[in-house]
């Protein structure tokens, strides 16, 4: 059945998936978002422990979506991952020590006093909880405002000489580090302000989350009081990266196939989308009437809304940096070195194997939300963890 | 290619190297532990005696601490493929990346799922969909296993695939013949067969540990009794294998099994050395011998030790006559057994990366003809492409290090060989019921733990170093496959992951033997 599609409908096809992926690996990153908030919320460290194993109960999840998200990118558009990651080595690298430390945390945390010790630990969680979202937004903003790379896949043919036969070039030795500082449109704000609003969404769905699934008053009344505080900041800090990319100087792939660059080709792009400004404005407003039922209506039922918006807001955030027109991840240094869903994939060949993989998706799903309902199927306190015996 | 250069690959493949090492201290253990859990926990659900749920849960705690680590050293090896060999992700991606992707898909998701449902599901699932919930998570890690090493078998046999001039690049054209690629195959059999081998050995040997400190001594007998069963049908399966892995290294890189054997000249009726000592220049154990080539036409570079007279011969090719070839009869040719020099492997893979230049030039300008020509001398003289990036007046570069090799191969073979002795002993001294009174016995159980690890490790190395200096054996060496990065920052994070990993390793052994201290719990 794959093997009837187009190449092109293809490399859309695995656009949609990687995006979907993205969309649940955002949502899922609510462990990141309580890995910032135990410290804050607890009084004492029986609340603590509360916390932790609520989290500590979804950890694999989310870090499994990450490997499988950057598992299916190599597989669907291998020039992305060689570029990226070997470009931007530093950001990837530093995302990467995060997460081995996280890994350990929840397991060693009370079984290792001696040594490294838990606080140690608890500091582990809390570097991989602010870390992870904001580096993960910042990269996905340099799909709308590029990054330094040149891309010369001749390059393999210049053996015996000096030069190196390396394809893909980063053009900074900061290796990914410039989006920080990009002045190119303003882009390390946009960059920036994407990072934050990932990492307040992240916190906000965890406060959901607490609210829905912990039965300790004084928990949830602590969640409800920074409830007030986080939705306003990411509201700011993603309207900010919406109406920034909306009027940047962004690429555009012209009719012959060559990079062009024009202020507010964003905007134009999701107006000659609308499947994509679609699922972009559903997700969006979502979010918004999620947290409007958590703040005016009934904190414990808004997750859903919430977590729902992430996942489409994301999917269509990354559908319309792919699929609208735009190089998914344009270069700002060789605009024509920028990488479109067309010119980075695998051959057609691969695709479709991969497409038949695809199928055991739904399963996959499947099976991880059964596994989800099974836990949550009572909330968790103090006393309960009493009757656990693989306590975090 | 300048000593910039040099710095950045020689430290990239250090990084590999240590983050891959690192990753297989705590893999075997979950691939083997999680079936003992597994059937275990059958045991305990067929027969409802709960002194089987105590025993399985207190090796489930200990496969809690091993798996997390495992888990964190895992992304990283992921990650490294496009961080430090951006070009090989480019290069081969296109066959590479599909069972990295499926390992995610297939497998992953399966054991992360079903791992978070054998914790913490006790109070939550009924019994048996706890007991399908513990074989799932184990039928993942094998799954993850699978796929990792269809991608690695491929890179020691690239199969399946051809070069497309216009992408440059590789693509796939079967992938049937990717996952049932011969190499793949049998590396994947011999490698879970040593990681349940090794496991068998850590339950043995902690279990041994109570018996000679006399705690514990039912669990721990019955914890023998599952472990030495499994532990001996799987180092069978190890050695049957292993002897299979020797033979495709004969067949598909030669190089790699004279090596191995540290086989100066080949001979047929070569002998094999059981026992020996490489007799090299000092200091040569990690580099390969192109010193000790360097302005001499040939070096002799022999191993002494106690031979068996065609046991090379047969141990490679099943056949006492088979001609073996040795490093030099590689390097420099040999005519009579038609065997290629490297000075023409690296010329005619000149030709290919010339032709391929010649063939984008010709198509640019719309020289159709010409393009077409240059098409056909590349595709004659692919098959030497990687070869095309060496200096054909240093053909010794594609040499090895032969001693590292050899060591690691006969280490392993010796250790394998005394991991069937112990398993049968063991086995036979429960049978005898006299287990508990042969103290010797139980001391070797105990030491034989480390000596598991050590041939483990080995396993890797001498897959890996001797295939150098290959990434992708004949197509592309590691000079063409690391990315464009500076060595000072491939050096900070290689010692940033040394001392991070150390430490969580340190914190590992520490807890691991803290709970084994603490030992069975009611
Ligand atoms: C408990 C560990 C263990 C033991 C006892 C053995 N092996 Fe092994 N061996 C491994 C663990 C291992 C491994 C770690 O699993 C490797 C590394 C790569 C691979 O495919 O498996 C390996 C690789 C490996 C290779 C290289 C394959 C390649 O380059 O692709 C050969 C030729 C052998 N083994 C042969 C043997 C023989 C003849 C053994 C006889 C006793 C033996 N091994 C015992
Ligand atoms: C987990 C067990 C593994 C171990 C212990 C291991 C060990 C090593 C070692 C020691 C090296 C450095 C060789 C040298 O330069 O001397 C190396 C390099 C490398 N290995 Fe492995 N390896 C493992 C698994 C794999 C797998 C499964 C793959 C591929 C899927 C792989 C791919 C590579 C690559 C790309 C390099 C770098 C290029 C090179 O120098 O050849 N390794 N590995
Ligand atoms: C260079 C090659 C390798 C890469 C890129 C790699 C990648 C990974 C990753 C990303 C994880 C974490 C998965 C998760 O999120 O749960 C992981 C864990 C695992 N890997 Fe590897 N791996 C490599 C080598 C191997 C080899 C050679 C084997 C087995 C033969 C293996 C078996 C496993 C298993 C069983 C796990 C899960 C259990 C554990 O963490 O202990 N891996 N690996």
């Amino acid at each position: 059945m794959f093997e009837a599609m187009s190449y092109s409908a293809l490399q859309a096809y695995w656009w949609i998936l990687v995006s979907v992926i993205g969309g649940i690996l955002v949502f899922l990153m609510l462990v990141q978002g309580g890995q910032t908030l135990f410290p804050k919320l607890s009084e004492n460290e029986d609340q603590k422990t509360v916390l932790i194993n609520l989290f500590g109960h979804k950890w694999e999840m989310t870090f499994t979506t990450l490997v499988v998200f950057g598992g299916a990118l190599f597989a669907s558009f291998p020039l992305f991952y060689s570029t990226s990651f070997g470009g931007a080595y530093w950001v990837w690298m530093i995302i990467l020590f995060a997460f081995i430390v996280q890994a350990v945390s929840y397991e060693f945390r009370r079984r290792d006093k001696k040594f490294l010790g838990s606080r140690t630990y608890e500091f582990f969680l809390v570097i991989n909880g602010i870390i992870a979202p904001l580096l993960l937004g910042i990269a996905v903003s340099t799909f709308f405002t590029g990054s330094p790379f040149t891309v010369e896949k001749e390059a393999l043919v210049r053996m015996g000489t000096e030069q190196s036969v390396v394809i893909s070039r980063w053009g900074t030795v900061w290796h990914g580090l410039e989006a920080l500082w990009n002045t190119d449109g303003a882009a390390f704000l946009w960059n920036i302000a994407l990072g934050l609003a990932v990492f307040f969404l992240v916190r906000n769905l965890a406060l959901l989350y607490i609210i829905r699934m912990v039965k300790d008053e004084q928990l949830t009344a602590n969640a409800r009081k920074c409830l007030h505080r986080m939705v306003p900041a990411f509201l700011v800090f993603f309207l900010t990266w919406l109406a920034g990319i909306l009027f940047y100087k962004g690429f555009g792939v012209g009719a012959d196939g060559k990079i062009y660059r024009e202020a507010g080709i964003y905007a134009s792009h999701l107006i000659e989308h609308p499947v994509v400004l679609v699922i972009l404005l559903a997700g969006v407003l979502l979010v918004l009437y999620g947290f409007y039922v958590a703040l005016f209506r009934d904190a414990g039922r808004a997750f859903g809304w919430v977590g729902t918006g992430t996942v489409l807001a994301v999917t269509g955030i990354l559908l319309w940096a792919g699929l609208t027109g735009s190089p998914f991840y344009p270069s700002n240094l060789d605009w024509q070195s920028s990488l479109t869903v067309s010119n980075s994939s695998s051959s057609r060949f691969t695709l479709v194997v991969m497409s038949y993989v695809s199928l055991l998706v739904p399963f996959v799903a499947a099976y991880m939300v059964w596994a989800w309902k099974t836990l949550d199927k009572t909330k968790i306190d103090t006393a309960e963890l009493k009757t656990e015996e693989h306590v975090y | 290619m300048n000593e910039m250069h040099w710095a950045t690959v020689d430290w990239s493949r250090a990084q590999f190297a240590l983050t891959a090492l690192y990753h297989w201290i705590f893999v075997p253990l979950t691939l083997g532990l999680s079936f003992i859990l597994a059937i275990m926990e059958t045991i305990y659900y067929k027969t409802g005696d709960e002194k089987w749920l105590r025993i399985e849960k207190f090796w489930m705690k200990l496969f809690g601490i091993n798996f997390a680590i495992g888990v964190a050293t895992g992304i990283i090896l992921e990650f490294e493929f496009g961080t430090n060999w951006s070009n090989y992700s480019w290069f081969v991606g296109d066959i590479f990346g599909a069972p990295l992707a499926i390992e995610g898909i297939m497998a992953f998701f399966l054991e992360s799922t079903f791992v978070a449902i054998m914790f913490f599901g006790w109070n939550k699932v009924s019994r048996k969909v706890h007991l399908l919930a513990t074989w799932l998570t184990a039928i993942g890690t094998n799954l993850s296993a699978l796929w990792i090493l269809v991608a690695n078998g491929w890179m020691q046999n690239p199969v399946g695939m051809h070069f497309n001039p216009d992408t440059m690049r590789n693509e796939m054209l079967s992938f049937a013949h990717v996952l049932f690629n011969p190499v793949s195959v049998n590396k994947f059999v011999h490698t879970v067969f040593s990681a349940y081998t090794f496991s068998a050995l850590f339950v043995v040997a902690v279990s041994a540990w109570y018996l000679l400190k006399k705690r514990h001594a039912e669990q721990a007998k019955y914890s023998i009794l599952v472990a030495s069963a499994f532990g001996l049908l799987s180092i069978i399966g190890t050695i049957v294998t292993g002897d299979g892995s020797a033979k495709q290294v004969a067949r598909y890189q030669p190089m790699k099994l004279a090596a191995m054997e540290g086989l100066q000249k080949g001979s047929r009726g070569a002998p094999l050395i059981a026992i020996g000592t490489p007799n090299i220049r000092k200091g040569s154990l990690l580099r390969s011998v192109a010193e000790d080539f360097k302005g001499k036409d040939q070096v002799e570079v022999k191993i002494k030790g106690f031979e068996i007279p065609y046991g090379l011969s047969i141990l490679a090719f099943n056949d006492p006559d088979a001609f073996v070839p040795g490093i030099q009869d590689l390097v420099y040719g040999n005519e009579k057994e038609g065997i290629p020099s490297y000075k023409e492997r690296i010329r005619s893979g000149k030709i290919a990366i010339n032709a391929l230049a010649a063939y984008k030039k010709a198509k640019k300008e719309g020289r159709a003809d010409e393009a077409a020509r240059q098409l056909e001398t590349f595709k004659a003289h692919f098959k030497d492409f990687g070869y095309g990036y060496f200096d054909e007046n240093h053909p010794e570069a594609l040499v090895p290090p032969v001693t590292i090799s050899f060591f690691s191969f006969h280490t392993m073979v010796i250790l394998g060989t005394w991991f069937l002795v112990l398993f049968i002993w063991l086995y036979y001294a429960l049978f005898k019921r006299k287990l508990e009174t042969n103290k010797t016995l139980l001391r070797l159980a105990v030491i034989s733990f480390p000596l598991g690890f050590i041939a483990q490790e080995l396993g890797w190395i001498v897959a890996e170093a001797g295939r150098q200096p290959w990434v992708i054996q004949d197509l592309m060496p590691a000079q063409v496959a690391v990315s464009h990065i500076e060595s000072s920052g491939v050096i900070i994070t290689f010692f940033l992951f040394f001392v991070v990993f150390t430490a969580l390793l340190i914190a590992e052994i520490k807890i691991m033997t803290g709970a084994i201290r603490k030992g069975f719990t009611h």
